[in-house]
């Protein structure tokens, strides 16, 4: 991916110009771009540069620092798979291989056709329900396997 | 007749276990019977195990019923359970269930019973009697009472907060900043998110009295983006602030000015410690800033800035309305107050307990917690998150205390136990500490940076069983090189659950 379209270069310019004024304005405006078009195109960094006034090595290392911003398209739906203590606690290595082995993708990868990408996480708050996940911004506990099928199922239609 | 009140709620435990289902099949099945009823979506009681966890209002009090599954609807309609009327799900009134009755909740004492978001509801249970009593003090007064309740900062350092905000108030600037950080990248950790979703006017309100105490007239809420629901509450109680003139330009007709505004992190663990957390507001990267200066004198974009946890601004309100004194008299030793518990992982009775700093591992664990949700003895618990030692059943009768934390190589941290039943493998908790630390390094100093990964080598090694005594030792002196060569927490400490797996777990460690 290393031009944006008009359409996205569209919405990067309105995106500058809207936040451009916030004190350190550079995390929102990521932030903005990310949740508009799903990542943040490599093209957009001169962009965010000349809007910002920063140099370009600045912001692509902002971009490249920080786990959730991403440089290429995501799937149609992001499942996040907590993997910290509490959820190992609780099988969650098992519901990884398991995760891993249904949608037939490793971490940070795309299902071939779209649907999901799949995102490690450190901890999603839900501990005293772990093993924890989350599908785009909504949250579920005490994934079985089982379970996790049924969630997945239910998502592929959305 | 008169409407039922029904409490459903939204708090992201509840919902991650079928709450929004449960609150639309209530409202559906009142529609259909014709029952005029008024669902109100409350923060949770912090009884993870009985979510969702319905409340109905009723002439004998609220009676909560546990946990509903919306397929369990019709069956509560019919038993009258707008009426209180008996049901397998049935526990009663909350206030009679001794996990929540033998609590302290003090910081929490709205979470579960208010609506987070209705200001008035806010009013109604104390709320703004805080503020209202620090508009007729001096900051130095203030400042005062909060030095004087002996609270110690909740977001892990433990750092006393009335000497962090002297320091503050005595630094003169032409602007001060405020930044409560709500990052809570702990593992095991939920209280920050329970109190923002069940009840942000209390950190609201604790915020604006900070404000008011050292002079700052900006402040920031830094939270972490994996807390869409936190986020949600956040704004639409921030905006209801605002329009009800407690927050803006003339405090509750004071003639104070205080602006808050929440900005969400990346997905870095590292941006909770503080001076990162300042690089990041400043839309940098998240790297940690050497010290001095303190933030309190050179913090966000230069100016005196206090930082500090969800949990220790949320308890400034309680403090300033009952005195310093009040909450002093909870605690012991130089733990003053409560700390909010948060059990974890494997436990039967998972969930929030707001308890007097005093109360013993094995209580938590066996009086709150009910033992493993396994129903296997509990071999190891994890305390004050990732950084956090392990603790063997040896110890459980710890007092939750910092000094005494401190005497045993461990950290009270933000308040996290997560505990294992007998199938855990330390030896992997001790390797997933490592490279949760070479993940999550922000690359500054040698020793985090690269030690981590080596420790991860090391401890391969180890398992591997070639020349395992010698890559034992290897492994203690990589550690000491972390422990006293690292800039900040997460390379200094990430030895106390790898060291602590060693020490009381070794068989672990040695595979046939
Ligand atoms: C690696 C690391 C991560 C931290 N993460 C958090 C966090 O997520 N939330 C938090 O409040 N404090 C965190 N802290 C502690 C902060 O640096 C700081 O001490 C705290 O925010 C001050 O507020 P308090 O005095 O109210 O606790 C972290 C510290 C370290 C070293
Ligand atoms: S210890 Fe690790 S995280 Fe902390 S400053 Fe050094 S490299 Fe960064
Ligand atoms: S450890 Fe998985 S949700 Fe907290």
């Amino acid at each position: 991916m290393d031009s944006v379209d008009s359409i996205g270069t569209e919405t990067i310019g309105r995106i500058v110009a809207r936040l451009r004024g916030l004190p350190g304005a550079l995390l929102p405006v990521l932030h903005a771009i990310q949740a508009e078009l799903g990542f943040v195109p490599p093209a957009a960094v001169p962009l965010i540069a000349e809007g910002l006034n920063l140099s370009r090595a600045d912001v692509h290392g902002v971009i490249s620092f920080y786990h959730y911003f991403r440089d290429a398209p995501p799937g149609r739906h992001t499942i996040r798979l907590c993997r910290a203590e509490a959820c190992q606690a609780m099988n969650q290595r098992a519901l990884e291989a398991h995760a891993k082995e249904r949608l037939g993708i490793d971490f940070h990868q795309t299902t071939a056709n779209g649907t999901f990408s799949l995102e490690p996480v450190y901890c999603l708050g839900n501990c005293a329900c772990s093993p924890a996940m989350m599908v785009d911004h909504e949250l579920y506990g005490r994934v079985t396997r089982d379970r996790f099928d049924e969630i997945v199922v239910a998502w592929e239609d959305r | 007749m008169s409407s039922t009140t029904v409490f459903v709620p939204r708090d992201a435990a509840a919902l991650s276990l079928g709450a929004e289902q449960v609150a639309q099949a209530i409202a559906g099945e009142a529609t259909a019977r014709r029952l005029d009823t008024r669902v109100v979506r409350n923060g949770t009681r912090g009884m993870c195990w009985l979510e969702p966890l319905v409340e109905v209002q009723t002439a004998a009090g609220r009676i909560a019923y546990g946990p509903v599954a919306a397929a369990d609807v019709p069956g509560l309609f019919a038993a009258d359970f707008l009426n209180g009327g008996g049901h397998a799900l049935r526990v009663g009134p909350v206030e009679a269930v001794p996990y929540f009755n033998t609590q302290d909740r003090l910081t929490f004492a709205r979470v579960g019973v208010t609506d987070p978001v209705n200001i008035d509801d806010y009013l109604a249970h104390d709320g703004y009697k805080g503020l209202t009593r620090a508009l007729g003090m001096s900051a130095a007064a203030i400042v005062q009472q909060v030095t004087e309740s002996g609270l110690r900062g909740r977001g892990g350092a433990a750092f006393p907060t009335g000497l962090k905000w002297q320091t503050v108030l005595d630094t003169p600037a032409d602007q001060k900043y405020l930044a409560c950080n709500a990052d809570e990248g702990d593992s095991g950790t939920f209280a920050d998110r329970m109190l923002m979703e069940g009840d942000p006017f209390v950190l609201i309100e604790g915020m604006t009295i900070a404000a008011l105490a050292v002079g700052a007239t900006e402040g920031y809420v830094y939270l972490r983006v994996e807390y869409p629901h936190a986020h949600r509450a956040l704004d639409e109680a921030i905006a209801t602030a605002y329009e009800r003139g407690y927050l803006g330009a003339d405090i509750m007709g004071s003639g104070a000015r205080f602006n808050l505004h929440v900005r969400l992190g990346a997905g870095a663990y590292i941006c909770g410690e503080e001076t990162s957390m300042l690089e990041s507001l400043e839309g940098k990267r998240g790297e940690v800033r050497p010290r001095p200066p303190l933030p309190a004198v050179k913090g966000l974009f230069g100016m005196p800035t206090v930082v500090n946890n969800v949990i220790s601004l949320a308890t400034i309100p309680i403090i300033i309305d009952k005195g310093a004194a009040f909450y002093r008299d909870y605690g012991v030793g130089k733990s003053r107050g409560t700390l909010t518990v948060q059990l974890g992982g494997n436990i039967k009775r998972g969930g929030l307990v707001e308890k007097a700093f005093g109360v013993t591992v094995r209580d938590l664990l066996y009086e709150f917690g009910g033992g493993s949700a396994s129903g296997r003895p509990i071999r190891a618990v994890q305390i004050g998150g990732p950084l956090g030692a392990y603790l063997p059943e040896s110890q459980f009768d710890t007092p939750l205390d910092y000094e005494a934390f401190a005497a045993i190589d461990a950290l009270v941290g933000h308040g996290g136990v997560v505990a294992f039943d007998e199938t855990v493998d330390m030896s992997q908790m001790a390797r997933y500490a490592m490279e949760f630390c070479a993940l999550e390094s922000c690359g500054k100093c040698t020793p985090c940076r690269i030690g981590s990964t080596r420790g991860v080598e090391v401890i391969d090694r180890i398992l591997s069983g070639t020349e395992s005594r010698l890559h034992v030792e290897l492994l203690a002196e990589l550690c000491d090189t972390m422990t006293y060569g690292s800039l900040c927490g997460l390379g200094g400490l990430t030895p106390y659950p790898v060291l602590s797996a060693l020490k009381h777990f070794p068989q672990d460690f040695v595979k046939v």
